[in-house]
């Protein structure tokens, strides 16, 4: 038995919209191993949210998900209905949303909502539950636990909200966790208490992790894996200190140098940025989306655009140019 | 109108902002200083950066500068004079806000030619024919095509609507703009975009900054000095090189050491802080960062810190100044 827990392969989505066919997520690839981390990295409008929707099940009823190949743990999702997918949602893959605020219900108790998705799978054990639920709160590092499972939502910080939606998520032990920007709503120091505490739970279970963000810092410091998303495509690859240390395309160029970093950036000085907006992804689609927003562009992009290279250790993206070309901009400076 | 050098554009002193929170049923009122004590100088021409966790009265302390918040005690100052002697309208000409999140700032029944023209209409600057001009000039300088005065802001992208935010804001000419986390709600290319826009502008029109925001990087690229604030008293104040390669206060530390830079060779950091951010309507006796403080000495417990000033940087800790330098040094 390998250690692959999910194997997504030519995952699209598609939704037919007044204007003609949106196709915000156009055939990615990816795995994930147990104990592994893929971080999904991109800015808004770009697929990774819809992807993990999708991966869940719970596109909106609009939107057609197709695929090569979408294997959980060696089981076909593709196929299954309604009431196999919600068998594994929730107690062998779960989701962390990125609102707290929004994502518990006001009108329920904090152990009413923990218990809930641990009784959807396991009928009748209301006592073990609740278990359950003091035993991963106090792992997630919240005190007085039995006492807390009385509380509603509003008597909680944003952090322990999300807290709480992590020790949710957990409740039935799953083998895969989707964390869909977890810490964004939330302060710096709680950020990196959360990201910690993420890191901490997925070893002691051995879960394999999608998280996803549109921040760098966070990727850097969490992944195993990368996945640069641009226009519904996985642009560039890889292991994450081969991504970051030789970031290859252009885009993910673009984005390490539109971020202060203290101490690199200087002050007074313009930080890099990527001109012009995200694509429209209605209709008829051809080449490579970031052509009209990159420095390198030339004709062959129209034509060729998806031309996908790889180098070694796994990092791979997908660029017309050579590998000199795009290579030589990284470590010039950006024109202002 | 001549200001001598030294006069900082804006400047408060010794201001509090006391709320009078219900308890509930026959429970009372109690008090919550939701800022408390703060004095804080904003030099002309400077960036000033002011930092800390969300419920440390940074956004109370912005609404008293703006002049929509009351202070229930202190002064606020324009130019060094008083705010008590101007009128709402002569505030909002020296001084105007750009929000967080571009998709609640703006009106999405107006159009955004009325958006940017508002504060002229409502201040009777000029001639009503020149200020379709005006509009247009502001568009130029924020880099928004002109097309875009007819459209609404839900036609806008995310970046488009923060410049639209930036074009009223700066359209009546103001000293000093209050940016209370203007790129927290954006994508980081635009971030970019948005952080060289302001920084251009301030260069070109001469502008004060007080820049709010819980991004520790922004604030090092942008400020000239940061105020670090926790529970509505600011703890430490320094030029922003002294502020982070040598932060003193221990939650100045704890915040330095949570900012994820994208270096993959670290790990995710561990900033000691606990996870509970105190009740601010029952504060924690003596030194309000006791509870959560890796530094904690019984002193702190008893008794609240005094302001130490060296070389013009301010801490308020008990490690520093008096006695506390060998506790320090120990």
């Amino acid at each position: 038995m390998s250690s692959t827990v999910l194997e997504v392969h030519n995952l699209r989505i598609e939704i037919p919209v007044a204007a003609g066919l949106l196709q915000p997520v156009r055939g990615i690839s990816f795995g994930v191993d147990k104990g592994e981390t893929l971080c999904i990295v991109g800015e808004s409008g770009c697929g990774k949210s819809l992807t993990s929707l999708a991966l869940m099940g719970l596109l909106p009823k609009a939107a057609v998900r197709s695929a090569d190949r979408l294997e959980f743990r060696g089981r076909d999702l593709r196929g299954l209905g309604e009431r196999q997918m919600s068998d594994i949602r929730g107690a062998s893959m779960s989701m962390i949303f990125q609102e707290p605020m929004t994502s518990l219900n006001p009108a329920y108790t904090i152990g009413n909502q923990l218990e809930e998705a641990y009784l959807r799978h396991h009928r009748g054990k209301r006592a073990e539950a609740r278990d359950r639920a003091i035993y991963l709160l106090e792992k997630v590092g919240i005190s007085a636990a039995a006492s807390r499972l009385k509380q509603y939502p509003h008597q909680l910080s944003g952090g322990l909200r999300q807290r709480v939606m992590i020790a949710m998520a957990l409740m039935c032990g799953p083998e895969l966790i989707i964390a869909d920007e977890p810490t964004t709503a939330l302060d710096v120091t709680i950020q990196a208490q959360i990201l910690h505490l993420l890191a901490d739970l997925q070893r002691e279970f051995e879960m394999g992790m999608i998280l996803i963000t549109h921040d760098l810092g966070i990727v850097a410091r969490v992944a195993d894996k990368v996945a640069v998303m641009y226009a519904g495509k996985i642009v560039e690859e890889g292991p994450c200190e081969r991504v970051f240390e030789n970031p290859m395309h252009p885009y993910t160029q673009g984005l390490l140098r539109c971020i202060p970093v203290p101490g690199k950036t200087r002050r007074g000085e313009h930080l890099g940025s990527i001109p012009g907006l995200v694509p429209n992804l209605v209709g008829d689609i051809r080449g490579c989306m970031f052509r009209n927003r990159c420095p390198h562009a030339v004709d062959a992009c129209l034509e060729l655009g998806d031309t996908a290279v790889s180098l070694d250790g796994g990092h791979a993206y997908t660029c017309v140019r050579d590998v000199e070309t795009i290579r030589a901009s990284s470590s010039e400076p950006q024109p202002a | 109108m001549s200001t001598p050098e030294d006069v900082p554009a804006l400047e408060t002193v010794d201001v509090s902002c006391v709320f009078q929170v219900n308890q509930g049923f026959m429970r009372g009122r109690r008090p919550l200083r939701a800022v408390n004590g703060v004095s804080l100088r904003v030099p002309r021409g400077k960036v000033v950066g002011l930092v800390g966790e969300s419920g440390c009265g940074k956004t109370t302390l912005a609404q008293i500068l703006l002049g929509l918040l009351r202070p229930t005690a202190g002064d606020v100052r324009y130019d060094g004079v008083s705010a008590s002697t101007f009128g709402r309208r002569d505030v909002a000409r020296r001084i105007q806000p750009i929000f967080q999140d571009p998709y609640s700032s703006l009106n999405p029944t107006k159009t955004i030619r009325s958006i940017v023209s508002l504060p002229l209409r409502i201040h009777r600057v000029g001639e009503p024919s020149e200020w379709d001009d005006r509009v247009m000039q502001m568009l130029d300088m924020v880099g928004l095509p002109r097309r875009v005065a007819g459209s609404y802001p839900s036609q806008l992208s995310g970046g488009q609507r923060q410049r639209v935010a930036v074009a009223r804001a700066l359209i009546m000419r103001p000293e000093v703009v209050i940016c209370d986390e203007p790129t927290s709600a954006l994508d980081v290319s635009v971030q970019s975009q948005i952080l060289n826009l302001l920084q251009d502008l301030k260069d070109e029109l001469g502008l004060t900054y007080l820049l709010i925001s819980h991004n520790l990087a922004v604030v090092e690229h942008m400020a000239d000095r940061v105020a670090v604030m926790y529970l509505g008293r600011i703890v430490e104040e320094a030029d922003t090189e002294t502020l982070f390669s040598n932060p003193r206060h221990p939650y100045t530390r704890a915040l330095l050491e949570s900012v994820l830079t994208p270096d993959p060779r670290l790990g995710v950091p561990d900033s000691h802080l606990g996870t509970v951010f105190p009740n601010p309507i029952d504060p924690p006796s003596g030194c309000t960062f006791h509870p959560r403080c890796v530094d904690c000495m019984d002193v702190c417990k008893a008794s609240a810190p005094t302001t130490t000033v060296e070389a013009g940087n301010r801490v308020e800790c008990h490690l520093y100044g008096g006695d506390g330098k060998s506790r320090a040094a120990a």
